[in-house]
């Protein structure tokens, strides 16, 4: 009886390691921040598996072997009250897995939280992505241009995303280039990502924002350079100028379509003062302007 | 008219109204039912004021089934919804109220009452004791949680339904994004709920500390009295959290005070902290009395004696104290950087070592026992495979990186359903069908009841595994439709199959509690499944004084060793017994936190200060009144020991 319901649950995990191995949106980097998420989770997946194996072949040997209906009517079971050596085993081998998995986390971690692999002594392309309800605004203060629920963004070459909030807390995501972060009304995060192929990638806020939540999505779109470059002075000659009204119109609750503009609302509305997670340009050396900055703050309200 | 429209529903639809008409019709029919049979006596006399802790428990899981049905057709809701890409069966606003009560409700209302439903029925029977240390905070204890518990229920009448998810994330949650009193239904409720929860947790810990039968060392008490300790630990020190996060938060909505909100020094941050500050060690107080369910039930049929006992308690002492040093993985993308994120991810992992021993001391059990699969048997081994995979996919989440790409998806929800439906709902079905009928004194209906395990078996399975995959496709949580391009339809369709076949599984338990009340014997032993610790020694249904007399403990399996190995457990003669008076105090005194609950919902202060002076007056009641309790004389007991079936010796 339970062994139908094993070999059930094994199908199961099994459909899930077989076509999640190429076509599910997780599975199918095309960045190195994504490609690292990717191995660690192929990787634990295979160690993951050979745990359950183990317990669900124990678990059948069990119920089939020493299931009354196949043993003598007068067996008593003896008492066993432990073996020091079988506990030996069942804590030292899942203390050897999780020290195993242990170093895998901490080294990816490390390695997604910073510049992407291959990248590192790249000038990053620095773009703020601010989520309001429920909407995306993208500004590139170099190039001076702001797009709403889009992104271009040049194909190799690392580009860190500062994020932040107007209102609720949303979860930048897009996760064929990298995991995510969240977007937050009270200071601003560092997401390190780059994309090595051109495409039109997904990207979403999952973190729960209300209403509208389920249609907060924007695309991204990685071109050559070159394609970005043309893309940029485009945008320069044609666009709208962004101002305050126009901001905070688009600020309103609400879905929106795609939309572009020249100049960007950092100026007048900027972003919040605290860092987090961009040691080398908001180092130390920062965190004392930081916190004058933040109790001038407090002490005006 | 500006007073009344207050308590209208911001969001009224006809399916509205219909529940509002529905609820209004039973409670008629139940107030003239109760009145036309006479009931009212009976009612208040033998439940309202009861203290006996054997009532109270039955009463925990009478709401835990109704709740369990309020939160399941959620569920349902929920899943039809998302069967088929751009569904319009909920609108965004009616999806989002319904994914936060099934949250909410099924995991404080549901599982916590369940929970505690077990713990109050069985723990002083385990030990020996007569009741709890305090039976009266006892009964307060569970009106406080029903009072909690209706409260949050009548919101989607009146006022309208929390929307913000079971989380409340702030600044989501604060008056700006959520506008409606559905986010103080929530604060207000599970206040007083948790109120409820935090004296639950002092009072069993006494009780199994100072109450245990005589010769009962902590090392021989069974294993589901000291998951039952554990579990009260947790408690008292995780609630605390919740209660101040939640005053915290009630004051941000009611007296605009600047705790969670963005502006004027405001952190929303604090409020994710303190939720899985609370919310890591709730999920343990769920698990570990599930732990226990399973290391009595597996011994009894495996029947054999439980497999590494020390290690056992070694392990759940291990995970509570771990269950308090990883809630930062509940947020890993909030950007505290890759050190943290580290530590946490470690720290994580690190209680899949104490699981697996118990997983592993299991399996060691059935080794060379004798295996009877009953109801109860199928689903506490049914647990193990499933609750592997829910176990080996926590660590993977575990992982702070790969966690970036799993977080807020339904590789999540995936991952939690498949550890929570195992290892508390699976526990607690096999609970219910195990202890049945020693509290009821007959037995449910084993062919009904091993239909609704493979129904509910097969079910999880389909319901859930799908969602790893459209998880990992890039499917979020709690979106209330999604395109057909997404691809994520086939396998929302197979989930949904999954929970229908769910319902049904739920029904056949229904079902089974029905027939088997109507038809089942009556005549069966105090000790029908051969089972091995105290609860089984007394009479079936137990008697007020749960043992006429208190029984002297020399092994961890006293009740085996008394038959196996002739120990005798009950020594000397009946002796007058001391048991505590019933009183309606905690009744009334939880009408009038209903009543200050509602009134604060809806900023009614007049109201709530007289619920509160209400409130304080019971307390004050209680400190000035006489009451020594009851004693029932030994020709009492004599004549209840005769009628259920002669003494025990």
């Amino acid at each position: 009886m339970t062994k139908k319901l094993i070999l059930f649950s094994s199908i199961f995990a099994f459909l899930i390691f077989l076509t999640g191995c190429q076509s599910l949106t997780v599975l199918d980097p095309k960045g190195p921040q994504a490609e690292t998420t990717a191995d660690v989770i192929m990787t634990s997946i295979w160690t993951m598996l050979i745990i359950v194996i183990v317990v669900f072949i124990l678990l059948i040997v069990m119920l089939v072997k020493y299931r009354a209906r196949n043993q003598a009517d007068d067996y008593e079971p003896p008492y066993i009250k432990g073996n020091k050596w079988v506990e030996i085993i069942c804590v030292g081998i899942p203390i050897i897995i999780v020290i195993f998995l242990s170093v895998i986390t901490v080294k990816s971690t490390y390695e997604v939280e910073g510049k992407p692999k291959g990248y590192e002594n790249d000038e990053p392309l620095v773009i703020y992505a601010a989520s309001s309800n429920w909407k995306w605004h993208f500004s590139y203060p170099e190039e001076n241009i702001e797009t709403v629920n889009y992104v271009f963004i040049p194909t190799d070459r690392p580009i860190e995303f500062k994020l932040y909030a107007y209102g609720p807390i949303a979860s930048f995501w897009v996760p064929q280039l990298a995991g995510q972060k969240y977007a937050m009304a009270n200071m601003v995060n560092t997401l390190n990502l780059a994309a090595t192929e051109p495409g039109e990638y997904m990207g979403r806020n999952a973190s729960f924002t209300g209403e509208g939540f389920a249609e907060q999505t924007f695309n991204v779109t990685a071109l050559p350079p070159a394609d970005y470059q043309t893309w940029i002075e485009e945008i320069q000659a044609t666009a709208e100028p962004l101002t305050e009204d126009k901001f905070n119109q688009l600020l309103e609750p609400g879905r929106l379509g795609q939309e572009t503009y020249t100049g960007t609302h950092l100026e007048f509305s900027p972003p919040p003062t605290t860092h987090h997670g961009a040691k080398e340009s908001d180092g130390t050396e920062n965190t004392e302007q930081e916190m004058n900055d933040s109790m001038e703050d407090s002490m005006e309200n | 008219m500006e007073f009344f429209d207050r308590f209208a529903v911001p969001n009224p639809t006809f399916t509205i109204y219909a529940s509002m008409v529905a609820i209004g019709l039973t409670m008629l029919a139940i107030l003239v039912g109760i009145t036309y049979f006479k009931k009212w006596g009976y009612l208040w006399r033998e439940w309202l004021t009861t203290v006996d802790h054997k009532r109270i428990g039955i009463m925990y899981l009478i709401s835990a089934l109704l709740m369990l049905f309020r939160g399941g057709v959620d569920a349902l809701m929920m899943r039809a919804q998302t069967a088929i890409p751009d569904n319009t069966f909920l609108n965004a606003q009616e999806y989002n109220e319904v994914f936060t009560t099934h949250g909410v409700v099924m995991i404080l209302f549901m599982a916590m009452a369940f929970v505690m439903a077990l713990m109050n029925f069985v723990t002083p029977l385990q030990i020996g004791a007569r009741d709890v240390a305090f039976p009266r905070l006892n009964a307060l204890s569970f009106w406080l949680y029903f009072m909690g518990a209706m409260l949050f229920n009548i919101s989607f009448v009146i006022g309208g339904s929390p929307d913000s998810g079971w989380t409340s994330y702030f600044p989501l949650a604060g008056n700006e994004f959520s506008p409606s009193v559905g986010t103080n239904y929530y604060m207000l409720s599970i206040q007083i709920a948790g109120l409820g929860t935090l004296i639950t947790g002092i009072n069993f810990i006494v009780t199994i500390l100072k109450m245990r039968a005589p010769g009962m060392t902590l090392m021989k008490m069974p294993m589901f009295t000291w998951s039952a300790l554990i579990t009260n630990l947790i408690i008292v020190f995780a609630f605390p959290v919740l209660t101040v996060a939640l005053a915290m938060g009630t004051m941000d909505r009611l007296f605009g005070t600047h705790f969670f909100s963005i502006d004027n020094g405001g952190m929303d941050m604090l409020w994710a902290n303190f939720f899985w500050v609370w919310g890591h060690p709730e999920v343990y107080i769920l698990i570990l009395p599930a732990f226990g369910i399973y290391s009595e039930i597996i011994p009894t049929f495996a029947r054999r004696n439980l497999y590494g006992y020390k290690s056992m308690v070694i392990s759940i002492v291990a995970i509570s104290a771990l269950s308090f040093l990883v809630w930062v993985h509940h947020f890993f993308t909030m950007g505290q950087g890759a050190l943290v994120n580290s530590i946490f991810s470690i720290s994580t992992m690190a209680i899949a070592v104490p699981t697996g021993v118990k997983i592993f001391n299991w399996l060691l059990t059935l080794w060379k026992g004798k295996i009877e699969f009953t109801t109860a048997m199928l689903y506490s081994v049914g647990f193990i495979p499933i609750f592997t995979i829910g176990g080996v996919t926590g660590v993977m989440l575990a992982m702070a990186s790969a966690d970036y790409q799993y977080h807020n998806t339904m590789f999540l929800v995936a991952h939690f359903h498949l550890v929570i439906i195992p290892g508390v709902v699976f526990a607690m079905i096999a609970g219910l069908f195990y202890w049945w009928p020693k509290m009821f004194g007959f037995m449910l209906n084993e062919k009904l009841g091993k239909a609704s395990f493979w129904a509910i078996a097969v079910g999880v399975c389909l319901a859930f595994f799908p969602m790893f995959i459209s998880g990992l496709d890039g499917q979020a949580r709690r979106m209330y439709t999604y395109s057909e391009s997404t691809g994520f339809g086939i396998w929302n369709m197979i989930s949904f199959i999954g929970a229908s076949m769910l319902a049904i599984g739920f029904i056949l338990i229904v079902y089974n509690i029905y027939y088997s009340t109507r038809y089942a014997s009556r005549d069966i032993s105090s000790d029908p499944w051969n089972a091995r610790s105290l609860e089984w020694a007394t009479h079936s249904p137990v008697p007020d004084y749960n043992f006429a007399i208190t029984p002297e403990v020399q092994s961890l399996e006293a009740f085996w060793d008394a038959k196996k190995k002739g120990h005798k457990l009950f020594k000397g003669n009946y002796k007058e017994i001391h048991m505590p008076n019933n009183s309606g105090v905690p009744f009334i005194m939880c009408c009038f936190f209903f009543l200050l609950g509602f009134a604060l919902v809806f900023s009614m202060w007049v109201v709530a200060i007289i619920a509160a002076i209400g409130i304080f007056s019971c307390m004050a009641h209680r400190s000035l009144e006489q009451d020594h309790g009851h004693h029932i004389s030994v020709e009492e007991i004599t004549k209840t020991e005769e009628k259920l079936g002669g003494a025990k010796k």
